[in-house]
């Protein structure tokens, strides 16, 4: 299989391109909330989490201190560190690049890596989408902090619907079944039940509980939620990949990786 | 407000709490049950960050053209869209909605 044939690599480049876009919603929206370009650069380059980033904006634009915005980013994060114990199991990287592949470490390189069957292809999707996004998103948060007040109003160009379909499109191969399903229903609902009483970044934690809590009491179902989510790009990885998935892949990966 | 110690400090504790991720040995996460919590947290997140998108503004909940692009996108998967496609059908549908006049 050639680089660029490959399922990952090419998951990998759409999300890339699809998340990248939306950093100019978020350099608009940053330079607008009261930061200049180099810190709207500073949070894209440095902190680099597309949440946590609008997070810290947001919470700011809406009045919050710079306490509140830095809480409210670094609760965001915390799923990073989730999402880095995984990839630290499945790609093991070493040296240099335990450092690199933890700042590249964001919802997308993590969907990308952990959806895929083999090591050959894990490695592939996470290095790809992690690196894609991170170049496409800072230039796009430049392109679009520039443009700031000239672009107006970024909801004019649809760019908070696309966030909004991104995070569906990459929930949606995960609730196949009905458990996750319900699970997601239940996750949602608790999330918008608690939005209006707590601080924004909370009820992301609060479905996290909710969810980790479902984890940690039911039965079997160790795979759910880790499903590839290459399904909507009609793959046929996809269809393999039903078999292996988070916690078995690096096994026997290595094997299949070389066909 | 200088802002530089807080986006700082706040760069810190992202790339700190990713970097924890990786240092935490694998053993842990070699049962099932932290699988299954991986699992459910990532559909719960998920699932938390498209409502959060879609329908809450600060502490509001609001009906607005997200709620459009949330069903379109939706529309577009269930008939097996590429990512691509759905993402941009999903700002397509928020932009024609508000040409409409829905906020």
């Amino acid at each position: 299989m050639t680089f660029l044939k490959s399922p990952a690599v090419r998951v990998g480049v759409s999300i890339s391109i699809a998340t990248g876009l939306y950093g100019i919603s978020f350099g608009a929206l940053s330079v607008t909330s009261g930061l200049d370009f180099w810190q709207t650069m500073a949070l894209s380059l440095l902190l680099f989490s597309g949440g946590s980033q609008f997070a810290f904006i947001g919470v700011l634009s809406g009045g919050g201190s710079g306490l509140a915005a830095m809480s409210a980013a670094a609760l965001l994060g915390i799923r990073n560190g989730v999402y880095g114990m995984q990839l630290n199991a499945l790609l093991r990287p070493r040296g240099m690049l335990k450092i690199a592949a933890a700042q590249l470490t964001i919802d997308e390189s993590a969907a990308t890596g952990t959806g895929q069957t083999d090591l050959l292809e894990q490695r592939r999707g996470f290095w790809v989408a992690g690196i894609g996004v991170f170049v496409l998103w800072n230039v796009f948060t430049a392109g679009g902090a520039l443009v700031g007040d000239a672009l107006g109003d970024p909801k004019h160009w649809g760019l908070d619907g696309a966030a909004v379909a991104a995070f569906l499109g990459l929930l949606w191969p995960r609730i196949k079944a009905r458990q996750p399903a319900v699970i997601a229903g239940v996750c949602a609902v608790a999330t918008l039940l608690t939005a209006p009483f707590v601080p924004p970044g909370i009820p992301i934690l609060v479905a996290a509980v909710v969810a980790g809590l479902i984890g940690w009491f039911r039965h079997g179902h160790e795979h759910d939620g880790m499903e590839p989510d290459v399904e909507p790009y009609a793959h046929d990885a996809a269809a393999h990949g039903q078999a292996e998935r988070f916690g078995r892949g690096h096994d026997d990966g290595a094997a299949e990786g070389a066909s | 407000m200088n802002l530089w110690p807080w986006i700082l400090l706040s760069a810190a504790l992202a790339f700190g709490t990713k970097l924890l991720g990786y240092l935490v040995p694998a053993k842990v996460l070699a049962n099932p049950r932290m699988s299954r919590v991986a699992g459910t947290l990532t559909i719960g997140l998920l699932a938390a960050l498209t409502v959060l998108n879609a329908a809450v503004s600060g502490q509001h909940l609001v009906t607005d053209a997200r709620l459009g692009a949330l069903l379109a996108a939706a529309v577009a998967l269930r008939f097996k869209a590429p990512f691509l496609v759905v993402v941009l059908v999903g700002a397509g549908a928020a932009a024609g909605l508000r040409l409409l006049g829905w906020a």
